[in-house]
């Protein structure tokens, strides 16, 4: 299992690769990416993103742990950056390997649902305009629920 | 106790960190000790339901005990992912 929390880029398709590779009874890998996107009006100059460092690791390690105890799981993987990130920029990525497919795609919703709601990251959004810390959204609670 | 903050919350009380002394016995104690000290921290803890709270780098409840705790943190609900 991998977690990592960083400023830097990271590679996603070594990552994938190196993910995948490795395992003999692991029939399904899915890997999911968040990307910085300029969706509110097209003036977004960057996304910074502050986290809890002392909080933050532990946060995704149980989170991940209980992906794993939930469902039949060879490796997790979670990556997660902070800092200054411009439109376009890959923040974070999640990768699951499972004997099947259902379970790899479950747990990489499962970990994205939890990822949002329970890990210790804000982000704010840098416009021509000024500044402003993104809300959290009561679907992203709900989406808790169903698991 | 050091006391944390983050994202607008520690923009509103303008520190990221700081050491309380205080006799406070849950974090609600808390709140209403800091709300008392300066118009910035009754800003920032106007509204509970906007905060969420970990108690040593664990998330919890308002009225959770501060008994032993080292590192209490107020933040917005995160926005990870």
């Amino acid at each position: 299992m991998k977690i990592a929390v960083q400023s830097e880029p990271f590679d996603l398709g070594a990552e994938a690769s190196a993910f995948a590779s490795g395992h003999r009874d692991m029939g399904a890998i899915v890997t999911f990416t968040g990307v910085v996107r300029d969706l509110a009006r097209g003036d977004l100059d960057r996304m910074v993103i502050e986290h809890y460092p002392g909080m933050t690791l532990k946060a995704l390690e149980k989170i991940a742990n209980e992906a794993r105890e939930r469902w039949s799981l060879g490796d997790v993987l979670v990556i997660h950056r902070y800092g200054d990130l411009a439109p376009g920029e890959m923040i974070m990525m999640v990768a699951t390997a499972s004997p099947h497919r259902k379970d790899a795609f479950e747990a990489a919703e499962f970990l994205m649902d939890y990822l949002k709601s329970r890990a210790p990251f804000w982000k704010k959004e840098i416009t021509s305009d000024g500044a402003d810390w993104v809300a959290a959204k009561d679907e992203d609670e709900d989406a808790l629920n169903r698991w | 106790m050091d006391v944390l903050y983050f994202a607008w919350v520690r923009e509103r009380i303008g520190v990221p960190k700081e050491v309380v002394e205080t006799q406070a016995k849950t974090v609600t104690d808390l709140v209403e000790e800091l709300r008392g000290r300066e118009e910035r921290y009754a800003a920032a803890f106007a509204d509970l339901s906007a905060l969420r709270v970990a108690v040593d780098q664990e998330l919890t409840e308002f009225d959770a005990s501060l008994e032993g705790a080292r590192e209490v943190a107020f933040f917005p609900p995160m926005t990870g992912g």
